[in-house]
C-alpha cells in the first residue's frame, strides 16, 4: 500500500492524527498534515483506510500495489 | 421527484429529549432530501440522509457564504430575503480562498498535539469545579456548576479573555442563541460582545500576553475588525457548544444506566463514548446551511443555483442506512464517523479541544460522584428547545457518595 496526501487542500482537522497517529502528524505552524509513513506495514492498512474515510477534505489517498 | 410535498422548516418540541423532533424524523424516514419553504418564501431543501449530507458538505459547488443565505428562522429575517455578506474575519460564513486564509492562521493552535498539552490544565479546572460542587453538597445544577464553567474557563484562558468578564459575553450569547430574539435584539447583543472584544484587542495590542489573541495580533496579518470577529467566533463557538454537549451527554448517561455502568467499569472506553455522545445527543436544532453556486443534481433532485440547503446533521447521525440501531446509545459503537463537527473545509476547528474537554469532563464527573443521579424526574428537565444550540437549561443532580 502507498499513501499520499495533498497538503495544499488540507484543512487541518486533525482527524488523521486521531485515527492513525503512526502514519500522520500535523505541522506545528499551520496544522497541516505531515505524512510519516508513505508505505505502511500491513498492520496499519486498516487505520490508513479509516483515515481516508474520516478526512473531511479528502486529501489522503491510498493505492494498493 | 416532484410529488414530494413541501413543508416549512419546523422547530417543534421533541418527544424524547435526545431524539430529533418527530416531524424531522418523519421527513428523514420518508426520504433523504425534501423540499422546504424558508420563512421568506424561498424554496430550498432539507437533507437528512447521512451520505447526502456528507457529500454536500464536501462539495465546493455548495457555498457557506452568508450573502447567499435565506434566514431559516422567521424572527431573523431581513427584508430583502438574503442576508448581508459576512464581515471580514467571520470565516465560518465564507468560501475558499478567503476562508482558507483565516483558517490557516488558526489551525496551528488547534492541532491534536497542541490540545493534548492542555490536558493537565483542563483536568485541574474540572477537578476544581467538582471540588466546589462536593463542598456545597447536593443537590447541584450541573449546567451552572460544571458544564458551562469548564469550557468557558478553558476558552477564556486560551484566548486571553478574563473569565471575570463572563457575565458580559454569556448574557449576550444567550440572546444570540434564543430563537425568539428579534433582529434588533440580536444586533444589540452582537454589538455588546464586539464592543467588549474591541476594547480587549486594543488593550492586548498595547500589552500582549501569552495567549492566542496576543499571538494573532503579533502576526500583523489581521486588522482590528478581523481580530475582533475572529475572537467573537472562537469565544462563542468555543463555550456554548461544548457546554451543551457536556450537559446533554451527562443527561443521556444518567438516563441510560447500563451505558453509564459500562463506562464506569471500563473508563478506557471514554474516547468511543464521547464520539457516540456526539452522534446520539445532538446540539443542533436546525442544521448546517449552504447555498448552491450552480445547478446541481443530487439523488435525482435538481437543485437550482441559489437554492439553499439545510443539512440536518442531527438526522444524518441517526440514519439507519449508515448506523446500526441508530437510535440506541452504544458507547462501544465501532467506526462511528458522526457528522457532529460537520465535514469539508469548515469542519469544526475546535473539535480536538471539544473532545478533550468532554473526555475529561464526563470521566471526572462520574468518578467523583459514583452514585450521581437526577434530582428531578427526567421529563421535568428543562430542555433548550427555545435556543439555536440545543441542550438542557438546568440539570439538577444529587448524590450520597463522593470519591476523592
Ligand atoms: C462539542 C462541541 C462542538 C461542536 C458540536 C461543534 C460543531 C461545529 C460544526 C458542525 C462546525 C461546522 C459549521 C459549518 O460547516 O458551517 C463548526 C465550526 C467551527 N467550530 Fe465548532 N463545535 C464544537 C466546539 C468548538 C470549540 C470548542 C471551538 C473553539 C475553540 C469551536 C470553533 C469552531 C470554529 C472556529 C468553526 C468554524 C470553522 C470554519 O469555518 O472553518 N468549536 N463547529
Amino acid at each position: 500500500m502507498k499513501v499520499s496526501v495533498d497538503r495544499e487542500r488540507c484543512c487541518s482537522s486533525g482527524m488523521c492524527v486521531l485515527t492513525a497517529p503512526a502514519l500522520f502528524d500535523q505541522d506545528e505552524e499551520d496544522g497541516r498534515v505531515i505524512l510519516l509513513e508513505a508505505e505502511p506495514p500491513e498492520e496499519l492498512h486498516s487505520a490508513a483506510r479509516k483515515a481516508v474515510s474520516f478526512c473531511p477534505c479528502q486529501v489522503i489517498t491510498v493505492t494498493d500495489d | 421527484m416532484t410529488e414530494t410535498l413541501s413543508s416549512a422548516i419546523t422547530l417543534s418540541p421533541r418527544t424524547c429529549p435526545f431524539d430529533p423532533p418527530p416531524e424531522l424524523i418523519e421527513q428523514a424516514e420518508a426520504r433523504a432530501i425534501t423540499p422546504v419553504r424558508f420563512p421568506d418564501g424561498h424554496m430550498g431543501w432539507l437533507i437528512t440522509g447521512y451520505h447526502l449530507v456528507r457529500a454536500v458538505l464536501a462539495d465546493p459547488r455548495f457555498s457557506a457564504r452568508q450573502e447567499l443565505r435565506h434566514a431559516p428562522i422567521e424572527h431573523r429575517m431581513v427584508e430583502k430575503g438574503l442576508l448581508p455578506p459576512a464581515e471580514p474575519g467571520m470565516f465560518l460564513r465564507m468560501d475558499p480562498p478567503e476562508h482558507t486564509r483565516y483558517r490557516r492562521l488558526l489551525t496551528g493552535q488547534f492541532t491534536v498535539r497542541h490540545m493534548n498539552r492542555l490536558i493537565p490544565r483542563i483536568e485541574r479546572i474540572a477537578a476544581d469545579r467538582l471540588d466546589a460542587i462536593a463542598e456545597q453538597g447536593p443537590p447541584a445544577d450541573l449546567v451552572h456548576e460544571f458544564a458551562l464553567p469548564i469550557p468557558s474557563l478553558v476558552i477564556c484562558e486560551l484566548l486571553g479573555v478574563p473569565y471575570s468578564d463572563r457575565e458580559v459575553f454569556q448574557r449576550h450569547t444567550a440572546t444570540l442563541l434564543r430563537l425568539e430574539s428579534s433582529l434588533d435584539e440580536v444586533n444589540a447583543a452582537m454589538a455588546g460582545i464586539t464592543g467588549y472584544l474591541d476594547e480587549l484587542v486594543r488593550s492586548k495590542a498595547a500589552s500582549p500576553g501569552d495567549d492566542l489573541l496576543s499571538g494573532l495580533i503579533e502576526t500583523g496579518e489581521l486588522d482590528q475588525g478581523e481580530l475582533v470577529r475572529i475572537a467573537f467566533l472562537l469565544l462563542v463557538a468555543g463555550h456554548e457548544t461544548t457546554a451543551n454537549m457536556l450537559a446533554l451527554g451527562s443527561f443521556a448517561l444518567l438516563t441510560n444506566p447500563a451505558q453509564l455502568a459500562a463506562l464506569r467499569e471500563n473508563p478506557s472506553q471514554i474516547e468511543g463514548a464521547v464520539e457516540e455522545m456526539l452522534r446520539y445527543a445532538s446540539i443542533f436544532q436546525i442544521g448546517i446551511q449552504r447555498a448552491a453556486l450552480e445547478d446541481v443534481d443530487i439523488d435525482g433532485h435538481h437543485i437550482a443555483k441559489g437554492e439553499n440547503v439545510i443539512l440536518a446533521v442531527q438526522a444524518a447521525n441517526r440514519d439507519p442506512e449508515r448506523f446500526e440501531h441508530a437510535d440506541t446509545l452504544d458507547i462501544t459503537r465501532p467506526n462511528n464517523g458522526h457528522l457532529a463537527f460537520g465535514h469539508g473545509v469548515h469542519q469544526c476547528l475546535g473539535q480536538q479541544l471539544a473532545r478533550i474537554e468532554m473526555r475529561i469532563g464526563y470521566r471526572a464527573l462520574f468518578e467523583r460522584f459514583p452514585d450521581l443521579r437526577l434530582a428531578i424526574p427526567a421529563d421535568e428537565v428543562p430542555m433548550r428547545s427555545d435556543m439555536a444550540i440545543y441542550g438542557v437549561h438546568k440539570l439538577p443532580v444529587t448524590w450520597k457518595e463522593v470519591k476523592q
